[in-house]
């Protein structure tokens, strides 16, 4: 216990803040959708992500979101476990045809208002592997998208920003 | 059967690299052709022969490995690869196209099921007496009669503008006072991939697992198809987002060696490099995970802190978080200067002085102890009957690692330390996974102190119409086997990777018996199979 309590202490807070000149950005970011999540969503937002046939890279980077230097929680965004607690959907992958019902079935279990921010080159356009007898493409093939983060995969920097197009 | 014996009892002088090549297409019935599949023999057999050659090989303790199939013009191809103390051979069998069958190799090996039924969705070949004949890549975007991976299935195929559940898929039953099924997935909980269990239960007990998975088949086997060797190697680096190093590496491999392109000694060592960050970086993800999956969130907040220290260095280093398209076919994308050398070894003594202070708190805990310890047991038994590889092959007491025991470069200029646990239990697959990094660790210092000067990349070489290569190399769950077959203009006719997750994901209906529903999810992940890689 002594052990642990003293690596806490050791290892302090290293969630990023303003003075961290390199990554100022991240901070004014979380900032930004905080202001704009109080306005709509009186300060909370819950994600439900979906992978829709990813190859796990992006899950990768969402998961980032929530280690100590980016602690999305903070801002009053946090991921659920059911697509009916959900505000925002966060779809990856070029929709595998195996999953196209899956996906239409957790967005029609979204209730209103809802957003679909499609994650990834996959999801924004089909990427690797477009569109074909296993595939459908990118999510907005499927189901109406609303903000679209591009990357391969994109870094967790880049996920908050999209985020931040989602609220303005 | 005699000869099956006589062959596989040869020393091992018969992978004889000095033997002439003989062209593929020259197919001698029994005879061991040296082609130029690297060190592997190719062994062409009569197709009737197959099953019994299954059962010769479980006798002398082969491993089976992969099997996938191609077509040519009416025929058939079909491979299964094996493998006994660091030896790989590839077993080969032509059937005609008109009737198409085979007998099966799952009656003797039960890795092979989910193989052979993937086989049968995509190519319509038939496995005779095999004990499961239910479809298993397959699910409703294609029909019962159409086979994705035959030459005349176009790649965009005719699906309907909406593809319908998977509903009537025959799951085994459970009967009895108080059985009940519990169905899980596709679309999980957490942040994770999607695939489904079906579990019978009585009380919390877990009577029976059942996992149907190709939820993310994307056919990246057949959109391989057509692909020039750069374009393979971003495809492969996106089989399994985190194993994109080593997948792209063992589909490197593979064309390289199709092509007779030899790699640059100094890209070797870079391959070495970003392999063993990979590891460490997925190492660390997952025992946070497994922790964090008892409620010990302590140390899932320690691992993901580490894991992102570790990805932003790959980021300044490599230009990538998680390390894709680094490796490109004869060589990497990126060289390392000498202050990329001083950040990664900087990164070494950082690891190394975190994990010594953050481990004793781990090792120490009671109520770890009583979650992972005895956990989700996988026999020595159940590990070797089913091929496992990688951590969980490791921690039930199989001794084997590509990088040791079939030795590629640059790991042919280290020794390789196989961490092994023999408890079989979360607790072991969590140690071994810790005892691997720091083998990784060793492995990065050796591969900055050697690397040696000189050019990244080589010009790529056209390789001839029909050569082919095998990929063999160890990724962060185990080994990978990538196979590649050139066509005309340096075009990829057939590609074929094997995720280790095809044979580690039957382990987990196994383990988890006994169990509790609650105790699944770290089950799971100490398993922590790849959906994506399983599916293609």
């Amino acid at each position: 216990m002594l052990n642990i309590l003293k690596k806490i202490v050791t290892t302090g807070i290293v969630t990023e803040k303003c003075k961290a000149p390199k990554d100022a950005e991240l901070e004014a970011l979380g900032i930004e959708i905080k202001r704009h999540i109080d306005k709509k969503f009186s300060g909370s937002i819950a994600i439900r992500q979906v992978d829709a046939g990813s190859c796990n890279g992006c899950e990768l980077e969402i998961h980032a979101l929530n280690n100590p230097f980016y602690d999305i929680e903070r801002f009053g965004i946090h991921f659920v476990a059911s697509p009916r607690h959900a505000d925002v959907l966060l779809v990856t992958g070029p929709v595998s045809r195996h999953m196209q019902t899956a996906l239409l079935r957790t967005y029609d279990a979204t209730p209103n208002p809802k957003w679909v921010v499609a994650v990834g080159d996959c999801a924004v356009c089909g990427g690797e592997f477009g569109q074909s007898y296993a595939c459908c493409g990118a999510v907005s093939n499927v189901i109406p998208v609303d903000v679209t983060i591009a990357g391969c995969p994109p870094t967790p920097l880049a996920l908050m920003k999209g985020l931040l197009g989602l609220l303005v | 059967m005699n000869w099956t014996t006589t062959f596989l009892t040869q020393p091992v002088s018969w992978v004889n690299p000095e033997m002439p090549d003989k062209p593929i297409g020259d197919y001698i019935g029994g005879l061991v052709q040296h082609s130029p599949l690297n060190n592997v023999a190719v062994w062409q057999i009569e197709d009737k022969h197959w099953q019994q050659f299954a059962i010769t090989a479980v006798a002398e303790n082969l491993r089976w490995i992969a099997s996938w199939a191609e077509q040519a013009d009416k025929q058939f191809i079909v491979n299964a690869c094996f493998e006994k103390q660091g030896i790989y051979i590839v077993l080969r069998t032509v059937i005609n196209a008109t009737k198409p069958e085979l007998p099966s190799q799952a009656t003797v090996y039960p890795a092979a099921n989910r193989s052979e039924r993937h086989t049968q969705d995509m190519f319509g070949i038939h496995f005779i007496g095999h004990p499961d004949n239910r479809r298993w890549t397959r699910h409703q975007a294609w029909d019962k009669h159409q086979y994705p991976l035959r030459k005349d299935f176009p790649v965009q195929g005719e699906p309907p503008s909406i593809t319908p559940p998977d509903t009537n898929y025959d799951f085994v039953k459970g009967y009895g006072a108080g059985v009940y099924e519990i169905p899980v997935g596709p679309v999980h909980a957490g942040i994770i991939e999607p695939g489904h269990f079906r579990f019978q239960a009585v009380g919390e007990l877990i009577l029976n697992l059942e996992e149907r998975l190709g939820y993310v088949h994307k056919g990246i086997e057949k959109i391989a198809e057509g692909r020039t060797p750069d374009s393979l190697a971003r495809l492969a680096g996106r089989i399994s987002g985190d194993t994109t190093v080593s997948h792209c590496w063992a589909a490197c491999m593979a064309m390289e060696q199709a092509a007779g392109v030899s790699v640059p000694n100094r890209a070797l060592f870079i391959r070495g490099i970003v392999a063993e960050r990979e590891r460490i970086a997925n190492h660390l993800g997952d025992m946070g995970a497994i922790c964090n999956d008892v409620a010990f969130t302590f140390a899932q907040m320690q691992f993901t802190r580490l894991r992102e220290l570790w990805l932003r260095t790959n980021a300044t280093v490599f230009g990538h978080r998680l390390l894709m398209d680094v490796i490109v076919p004869a060589g990497v994308s990126r060289d390392v200067s000498e202050l990329s050398c001083e950040l990664l070894k900087q990164d070494i003594v950082m690891l190394k002085k975190e994990l010594s202070e953050i481990m004793p708190s781990i090792d120490l805990n009671s109520s770890l102890e009583d979650r992972l310890y005895t956990a989700g047991y996988l026999s020595p038994e159940i590990a070797a009957a089913f091929g496992t590889v990688g951590y969980v092959g490791r921690a039930s007491g199989q001794d084997f690692d590509v990088r040791r025991d079939a030795v590629y470069p640059p790991y042919n200029q280290v020794t390789v330390k196989v961490a092994l646990e023999d408890q079989g239990d979360i607790a072991s697959r969590f140690w071994v996974r810790y005892k691997e990094i720091n083998a990784s660790l060793k492995l990065i210092e050796q591969f900055i102190n050697l690397l040696p000067k000189g050019d990244i990349s080589m010009p790529w070489i056209t390789p001839s119409t029909d050569s082919e290569g095998l990929g063999i190399v160890d990724g962060f769950r185990g080994e990978i086997i990538s196979y590649v077959r050139f066509g005309d203009d340096n075009k990829i006719a057939r590609f074929y990777p094997r995720d280790p997750s095809i044979v580690n994901w039957p382990a987990l209906e196994k383990l988890v018996l006994g169990n509790i529903v609650p105790d699944f999810p770290v089950c799971n992940k100490s398993l922590n199979g790849s959906y994506s890689g399983n599916d293609l």
